[in-house]
């Protein structure tokens, strides 16, 4: 199959109307693993996802999906506030599959699936926007699932969600970089972020202070940003 | 002249007694005003979901222009599909002034600036919530605007609601490009006006009856209908 990856950003730069949320970022995403950017408020995280996503463009620097610079479709992205369109929780799904321009056949059958995995078949007929935020919320992953994402960008998936909801979205987020999609996440839950990541991105003032895999991030930071982050420090 | 009192009982007979004469232009009101609002409809709500989601020149100047046209006199609305018509006109070998489809035409121009403005609100309002969540699933500009007037739909029927009480209300337009004329072209609001001069009050008040009675069940359908699908769909 034709990969994607790697996704490679090159001397990013992002200053809209000249004031700099990130600088000179070197990035290279190879895929497979779960990937969690961490940092404080305004460090940049979300900006940077979207540059990576392709909603937002680099004011500087190159950014590659596997040395091309045209924007993938094997990749999709999850909010913090799911967006539901106003219809059944199935034509959400089904939304997004004719976008990807699935034919009109087999999209109810593959949004049927992609509930089911997350576990919400029993609520496919009722109005999305009437659904808990939890539940709202793993429409969004059934959403960017039913697309079978090569990579998936989550942007604080769980910060507006109650513990047990929180759970339920991480345990859909393992599901899916289970059955082969790469995660890419920000999130403020450092238990979260132990729990799913393989690897932490640590930014810190729009700058990647140190990208270090994840049982050694929490054990031993290399970065006096990251242990102070990790001290509490920072807020 | 009679009496209000005595005026008034007549014209609840009238009322009450479907005379058909009343029957005949409240059913012509209705079939004007509601096709101008469908036909105005068809174009005005896209230009104003254009306005909303598009990214083109001069998109700020047409929205201030359109929001500035919700505010066009009838009569000049009326003037200038007047003219339009007139047999000296462009559009003159239709043979359309003083007939019905003139008076749809006059209301059609009419609404559709108020058509367009109040969807251009609406479908802001959803833009902005929907709106990365849309190019992130890879939306184009036009499937990103029919989703939105879809997604809509329940706010944009009380906007129609609206374009239909200010074209069954107004009497500038349809007066002049229809002409007043008796069973053909005679409407609600030009009854009234021409009722009124004439002296014969008990129409005039059943058809003002009538007319207030309709204006205010429109609203009454918008509140309601916007109410339940706020609980039916969030």
């Amino acid at each position: 199959m034709h990969t994607i990856f790697p996704l490679s950003l090159t001397g990013i730069g992002f200053a809209p109307e000249g004031v700099p949320v990130l600088d000179g970022i070197d990035l290279c995403i190879e895929g497979g693993s779960r990937t969690v950017i961490l940092g404080a408020n305004g460090a940049g995280k979300s900006v940077l996802m979207r540059l990576m996503h392709g909603l937002l463009k680099p004011t500087a620097g190159v950014i590659q999906w596997n040395a091309s610079q045209s924007r993938p479709h094997a990749q999709c992205m999850v909010f913090q506030r799911p967006v539901m369109l106003r219809r059944s929780a199935l034509a959400n799904v089904a939304y997004g599959l004719k976008l990807a321009g699935v034919p009109l056949a087999q999209r109810s059958l593959q949004a049927r699936a992609a509930l089911e995995r997350v576990g919400l078949s029993h609520l496919a007929e009722r109005p999305a926007r009437v659904l808990s935020g939890g539940e709202q919320q793993r429409v969004a992953l059934a959403r960017a699932w039913a697309l079978e994402p090569r990579i998936l960008f989550l942007d604080e998936p769980t910060a507006s969600l109650d513990p047990a909801a929180s759970r339920s979205i991480e345990q859909v987020i393992v599901d899916i970089h289970g059955a082969g999609t790469s995660i890419v996440m920000t999130t403020h839950n450092l238990g979260q972020a132990r729990r799913l990541a393989d690897e932490i991105i640590f930014l810190h003032a729009g700058r990647i202070a140190e990208r270090t895999p994840a049982a050694e991030f929490f054990q031993h930071p290399r970065s006096p940003e990251a242990r102070a982050f990790l001290a509490g420090e920072l807020p | 002249m009679r009496d209000l009192p005595d005026s008034l009982s007549t014209a609840l007979g009238l009322v009450g007694g479907l005379d058909a004469k009343v029957l005949d232009i409240v059913a012509l009101s209705l079939r004007v005003s509601l096709s101008a609002v469908l036909f105005s409809a068809l174009f005005a709500l896209p230009l104003g979901a254009l306005l909303a989601v598009g990214n083109f020149p001069g998109r700020r100047t047409l929205t201030v222009v359109v929001n500035g046209l919700m505010g066009l006199p009838a009569v000049v609305v009326g003037l200038l599909v007047y003219l339009l018509l007139s047999r000296a006109g462009p559009l003159g070998p239709l043979g359309l002034l003083f007939t019905p489809s003139a008076m749809v035409i006059a209301q059609a121009v009419l609404v559709a600036p108020l058509l367009a403005a109040l969807t251009r609100q609406t479908v802001d309002d959803a833009w902005r919530e929907y709106r990365e969540q849309l190019h992130s699933l890879g939306a184009t500009t036009r499937q990103a605007t029919a989703t939105l007037l879809w997604d809509t739909r329940y706010s944009l029927f009380t906007v129609l609601l609206a374009g239909f009480g200010r074209a069954v209300a107004e009497v500038g337009a349809v007066m002049i490009v229809g002409g007043n004329i008796d069973g053909v072209t005679r409407v609600m609001t030009t009854t009234i006006a021409l009722e009124t001069s004439k002296g014969d009050l008990p129409l005039a008040l059943a058809l003002g009856l009538i007319l207030v009675t309709l204006v205010l069940a429109i609203n009454a359908l918008a509140y309601v209908s916007g109410a339940w699908a706020q609980r039916r769909f969030g």
